[in-house]
Formats: structure tokens, C-alpha cells, sequence
């Protein structure tokens, strides 16, 4: 459905791809500072890109109302929840991760680290959007709540990020980089079996 | 056979008391008019009927079932104030959402509840360029798909015309003599036959 609105996922993704390619404009073309902090610049931005678009999650279906249509249905509200989050992250997580490869040349990542850059956003992109869900759940019903949701969703894409990140930079120097996936996998299964369910009582709690 | 039981239903929003032990019993072919002043707390009564909201005390069920059972919401069918309509789809598209949440439906299903409500050409048309009207309408033709046998409709004449008014109350009335319930609220007179009400 948000294919039908480009903008709802068009703007994220500019974003992701506009703020990558102005670090090398504004830290100088040094390949070796830029290979240095590319995967804290890669990652970074995707976080805030997906924080961008989970605003639009359930916002414009609770304004319209078919979020109450979807409340009271027969069918399993988490299993519905979680049709709409796969939605978001085919969306916003996919095209980052399709993306990263050619960002990841503009920061003068090597090849092997482009890999493992994939990898970690392969596997922890969509936590980003389940974590996020359960956010712009408990923020539904409320106006100009932007800053709540950050508040709200940070502090859970933290140790993501920490994991991410660090899993790229130890493959440039060939360390073992095994923990920090087997991190990212745990948070990517616990999100998944949680998340839908976690939402669906924070949207219900949101609209009562 | 449907029932609809609702004993001693309170409702409280914030430090207000907007009704309280609120009892009735519906049976099939029933239509329950709620009535009363604007604020009086007619939606809040609807919302908890649907399992939308939850009520301060007391107790709901339909044929045994309690809200929030799978029983109990596949019976429901319900009709808030805001349109249900994603502005990105069109009107098939949009009906055929909104019934795939209770029921599946075949694509003619579909065209010819569009016919019946008057927007036989309106098919492929974006809601977002629907009038209000059109759009209550659009929602309004789920009422021929659905099947639900209990329908909670919360100012379903608003934005209607004339015509559309009877088309609605001519299916409400069909609904209902083939064993359905209705509640519905509305500040518009109405044509409905054997009409309960019960004021707040």
C-alpha cells in the first residue's frame, strides 16, 4: 500500500543515501579515516532512517480508522501486526541492505567488510522494524510524537548497533567476528517471537 | 438464533461517569436505537459493544460468547465514525480489505455491493478522491457482504442522501428479518420498523 505513496518510503531511503554520501564531502577523501568510521556512518544512518518511517506504521491507518477495523477483527491481531511489520521492513530495511554495497564503496570498505555490512544488516534490520513496531504502537492516538518515539525506541536499537558495528570493523582487521552474529541472531529470533504480541497490547491499550 | 446480552455496563472516561448499569437483551430481527445528547456516551457504548474499548464493570457476550472471544468478534460487524477507507486504495480494493478482516469474498461479491449502494463505476477510483458521501457509502456496501450477525453502526446516515438513507435502511431491514441485530445511533429520523430504543 505505501507503493501506492512513494514519499512514505522514498524519503527514509533519500535520507539513508544522501547523509552516507555527504561524509566523504565533509570528512575529506582519505581512504583510510573513511574505511575507519564506515561502519559507525552506515549504521547509524540506517537507524535513523528506519526511525523515519515508523512513524507512518500504524499513524495513517489510525487516522482513517481501519486500525479499529483491525483491532476488532476475528483474526489474530499479532499475526496482522506482523504482516504489516514484514511489510515495512520489505520496504525500508530491503532497499537499505540492496543500497549498502555502493555506499559501502563511496567509504572505501573492502569487499570482505561490504560482506559482513550486509550481513549485520541482513540480520539485524528487520529487529529495527519489530522493535520499532512495538514504539509506534504505544505512541499511536498521540500528536507530533516524533520525539517520544526515539525516546521510546533507542535505547532497545542500541545494543544493535553496538553488535553491528562492531562485527564490521573487527572483519577489517580479519578478527573472528562469530559473537557478535550469534548477538545479532538472538535479538533478531527474541524480536521476532515477542514483538507482534507486545504491539498488539500496546495498540489496544492505545486505543481504549 | 442470535442474543445479544449486555448486564450492568458502566462506563468511565477520565473522572466522568458517562452511564452506568446499562442492561438490555436483543434477539434476532432486533434493532436497538441508542439515542441521547451529543457526549452522552452513544460511540462509547458502540465501542465497547465491538470490543474496542473495555467497559468499567459488566458483563457482554453474544450466544455465550464474551467480547474479545473468536466467536464473539467473527458475529460482530461494526461502523465507527472514521471512514475505514485507506486513501492509497481503491474502492474494490478498500471494500475488499474491510470484509477479508471478517469474512472472504468473491470479486463479483464485491462489484455488486458496490452497484447496490450506487457507485457502480466507482470501482477503480482512489477513495482518496471519493466525496464524504461516497466514501460513507463505500463502507456502508460492506453491509452487503458481511456475515455478521450482530451490526453496530454509529451514525451510519451521516453524509448520505436521501436515496442512499433508504438503500441502507432497506438492508438493515432485510438484515434483521433474516435474523439479525442491529444497534445503531442516529440523529436523523428513521423509516426502521419495530425500532428499541434506549436513551442515555
Amino acid at each position: 500500500m505505501s507503493l501506492r505513496n512513494p514519499s512514505s518510503f522514498l524519503n527514509p531511503l533519500l535520507f539513508f543515501v544522501i547523509a552516507i554520501s555527504l561524509f566523504p564531502l565533509a570528512i575529506g577523501p582519505e581512504s583510510h579515516t573513511l574505511s575507519n568510521i564506515a561502519p559507525g556512518i552506515v549504521w547509524v544512518t540506517c537507524m535513523l532512517s528506519v526511525l523515519l518511517s515508523l512513524n507512518a506504521l500504524f499513524h495513517y491507518d489510525y487516522d482513517n480508522g481501519v486500525l479499529e477495523q483491525m483491532v476488532i477483527s476475528h483474526h489474530s491481531l499479532p499475526l496482522i501486526l506482523l504482516a504489516k511489520t514484514i511489510a515495512h521492513w520489505l520496504l525500508t530495511g530491503l532497499p537499505i541492505i540492496l543500497l549498502s554495497p555502493l555506499l559501502g564503496m563511496t567509504l572505501f570498505l573492502d569487499a570482505e567488510s561490504i560482506y559482513v555490512l550486509m550481513l549485520t544488516l541482513l540480520l539485524a534490520t528487520p529487529s529495527l522494524s519489530l522493535i520499532g513496531a512495538i514504539g509506534a504502537s504505544l505512541i499511536v492516538g498521540i500528536k507530533n510524537s516524533g520525539m517520544l518515539l526515539s525516546l521510546l525506541t533507542f535505547p532497545l536499537y542500541i545494543p544493535i548497533l553496538i553488535f553491528a558495528t562492531s562485527a564490521v570493523s573487527q572483519s577489517q582487521f580479519n578478527l573472528p567476528i562469530n559473537g557478535q552474529l550469534y548477538f545479532l541472531t538472538s535479538i533478531l529470533l527474541i524480536s521476532l517471537m515477542t514483538s507482534p504480541f507486545v504491539s498488539a497490547i500496546a495498540l489496544k491499550t492505545s486505543l481504549d | 438464533m442470535s442474543k445479544l446480552i449486555v448486564s450492568d455496563l458502566t462506563c468511565q472516561r477520565g473522572y466522568n461517569e458517562l452511564f452506568s448499569n446499562i442492561s438490555f437483551e436483543l434477539n434476532s430481527g432486533e434493532i436497538l436505537k441508542i439515542s441521547g445528547a451529543n457526549g452522552s456516551g452513544k460511540t462509547s457504548l458502540l465501542k465497547i459493544l465491538a470490543g474496542l474499548n473495555s467497559a468499567e464493570s459488566g458483563k457482554l457476550s453474544i450466544n455465550n460468547n464474551k467480547v474479545g472471544s473468536y466467536d464473539y468478534q467473527s458475529d460482530i460487524f461494526y461502523l465507527g465514525h472514521l471512514p475505514a477507507l485507506s486513501p492509497e486504495l481503491h474502492c474494490k480494493e478498500n471494500l475488499d480489505y474491510l470484509t477479508q478482516l471478517s469474512i472472504s469474498s468473491s470479486n463479483q461479491a464485491l462489484d455488486e455491493a458496490l452497484t447496490n449502494v450506487g457507485l457502480k463505476n466507482f470501482e477503480y477510483v482512489y477513495a482518496a478522491h471519493l466525496s464524504a458521501g461516497q466514501k460513507r457509502r463505500v463502507v456502508l456496501s460492506a453491509l452487503f457482504i458481511t456475515q455478521a450477525k450482530v451490526w453496530l453502526l454509529d451514525e451510519p446516515f451521516t453524509a448520505l442522501d436521501a436515496d442512499g438513507i433508504n438503500v441502507i435502511e432497506t438492508q438493515i431491514t432485510k438484515h434483521c428479518d433474516d435474523g439479525g441485530i442491529c444497534v445503531l445511533t442516529t440523529h436523523q429520523k428513521s423509516n426502521l420498523h419495530g425500532l428499541k430504543t434506549l436513551t442515555l
